[in-house]
């Protein structure tokens, strides 16, 4: 090798000549395909048995935004009682005493493993089994009034998520790196003050995403507590079509809704995401 | 007569097969620098752990300020302390980690407000003049509001400092605290370790960094295997070491 002060030749200076823009024809193709595919359906849709006025003026009925509210508040509560457990399932089922681990376990398994509509009927019809309730020589009540649709949905859709929202919840917890744990102990922490304080806000990072999901997948489990007489917007739907026979139309008043949920759920995700994203370096410029 | 501050009584630890600490004795005495030095597996980390009860001892007895650690004596049996009292107990005790370990979500300065308002349940506006003071100590006076993602490994680890002097320990450990950091990142933190040194904190430092050891601890202990083989003034061991061990330890690692 020899030690050259000037650069080899044989390599031109590319410097000044810009990279040509590709033109990609097959993408194009692509996109054309679809566009005659789409507008085939819509025509199909369009000409076949659908009186589309009958989902524009059902669309804004009272019954059907009584049935979306219905459904959203019941979403947002089941939710709420999920995430609770959820935690508590969680903490329950990393900690060190085997009674507690058992118990989140066992709750883990007998709520995943039995299908949401089946507990859905159970609840509300657990005045078969207990005819009253109450606390001997307190208050007692009949359980047919106590368990109405709306208490028997929330146990229903909340106790379930509760044991999914579980599973979320200790993988945030175990994605939180354990050095984490032993820095919350080594200023004093109890394990449920490093639980609170550090190791928590550092899963919700982690679990927002995936509870995201299952919010969506809650928004749309709701229309199963249509079977037990909860005013939701499916139940609503149904309960038109029944008198007026339109039933796919409001099959599509009633997607339309969901979709539109769904929709506006998922820039609100994204909001809480950078909320909890403090001190990571892909959010810090 | 001054009592040791740590007392380190016939301590075992084994981690299923393996036997990380096998009848530990040592005494550590107020003031005192005390850098532990051996091969990775020799036991040193597992010691330091072990006297702020990140690890729970098999056997043996360890005295933090004249208070048995751990557990306590009753009807000639020991009984376990709860989770509370131990906690109350590693107060006295402040931890510096290899991987600093600061709390991401929480800027320098929370991470050092952090124990002493949680935990102590002190006002946030008294810890707060703390905590920059300490900051300032540690010369890190502009990054209270940084994140540690923000901060260099040097940075990071003297924050980490900082944190545990928050909560005014009577003993400092050090786990090899500049193992993690660039070459270049190392001095600023054995500056600020030094100078802690010279305040008269009790130190006790599991470190591969020779030349700190020669130049700030008062007695250096050699750990091989589980074991104390060496210990006595760092100019001793690591001059002129009697066992072959520790010679042949220093002649590796130099």
């Amino acid at each position: 090798m020899r030690a050259a002060p000037t650069l080899a030749e044989g390599f031109p200076d590319l410097s000044q000549i810009q990279i040509a823009r590709e033109i990609h024809w097959r993408r194009w193709l692509a996109a054309a395909a679809i566009v005659v595919v789409l507008a085939a359906i819509a025509r199909a849709f369009a000409a076949g048995q659908i009186e589309w006025s009958y989902v524009s003026r059902f669309l804004t009925a009272k019954v059907i935004l009584e049935g979306i509210v219905n459904t959203m508040v019941m979403a947002v509560l089941a939710m709420a009682l999920g995430i609770i457990l959820g935690v508590v399932v969680a903490i329950m089922r990393l900690s060190p005493n085997p009674v507690l681990k058992s118990v989140a376990a066992g709750y883990t398994w007998l709520f995943r493993g039995t299908p949401l509509i089946l507990q859905l009927l159970l609840w509300f019809n657990l005045a078969l089994v207990f005819p009253t309730i109450g606390i001997p020589g307190l208050w007692t009540a009949r359980a047919v009034d106590v368990m109405t649709p709306f208490l028997a949905a929330l146990l229903g859709l909340g106790i379930n998520q509760g044991a999914y929202t579980s599973e979320v919840m200790r993988a945030g917890m175990l994605s939180v790196d354990a050095g984490q744990y032993e820095a919350a102990q080594a200023i004093g922490m109890g394990r449920l003050r490093a639980l609170r304080r550090i190791i928590l806000p550092q899963a919700m990072r982690v679990v927002i995403p995936p509870l995201g999901n299952e919010f969506i997948g809650m928004v749309k489990a709701t229309s199963l507590a249509s079977v037990i007489q909860y005013p939701e917007v499916l139940h609503n739907a149904e309960n038109i079509y029944y008198a007026n026979s339109r039933v796919i139309e409001l099959l599509i008043v009633a997607g339309c809704w969901y979709l539109l949920v769904v929709s506006i759920l998922t820039p609100l995700q994204m909001l809480l995401e950078r909320r909890f994203a403090r001190g990571t370096a892909r959010i810090n410029r | 007569m001054t009592k040791p501050l740590v007392a380190i009584r016939s301590v075992s630890k084994a981690f299923g097969e393996f036997q990380a600490l096998k009848n530990v004795s040592i005494d550590v005495w107020p003031g005192e620098v005390l850098c532990l030095i051996g091969a990775s597996g020799s036991g040193k980390t597992t010691l330091l752990r072990c006297i702020n009860q990140l690890t729970m001892i098999d056997s043996g007895g360890i005295w933090l300020d004249g208070e048995l650690l751990g557990v306590r004596e009753e009807g000639g049996k020991l009984r376990r302390l709860t989770e509370r009292q131990i906690a109350r107990q590693r107060l006295k005790t402040g931890m510096v980690f290899q991987r600093f370990n600061l709390f991401p979500h929480k800027t320098a300065l929370e991470n050092i407000t952090e124990g002493p308002v949680q935990v102590q349940g002190r006002s946030l506006d008294e810890v707060r003049a703390e905590a920059i003071e300490l900051l300032r100590r540690v010369e890190l006076t502009t990054k209270a509001d940084s994140y540690p993602s923000q901060l260099s490994g040097g940075q990071q680890q003297r924050v980490a400092i900082a944190r545990a002097l928050a909560m005014k320990p009577m003993l400092m450990l050090f786990d090899e605290p500049t193992s993690a950091l660039d070459p270049e990142l190392v001095g600023e933190v054995l500056s600020v370790m030094k100078e802690l040194a010279q305040s008269g904190m009790t130190m006790m430092v599991v470190t591969h960094e020779l030349g700190f050891a020669r130049e700030v601890a008062d007695r250096v202990v050699y750990m091989d295997h589980g074991a104390i083989l060496e210990s006595g003034r760092a100019a001793d061991v690591l001059g002129s070491p009697r066992e072959a061990r520790t010679q042949a330890f220093l002649a590796a690692v130099i």
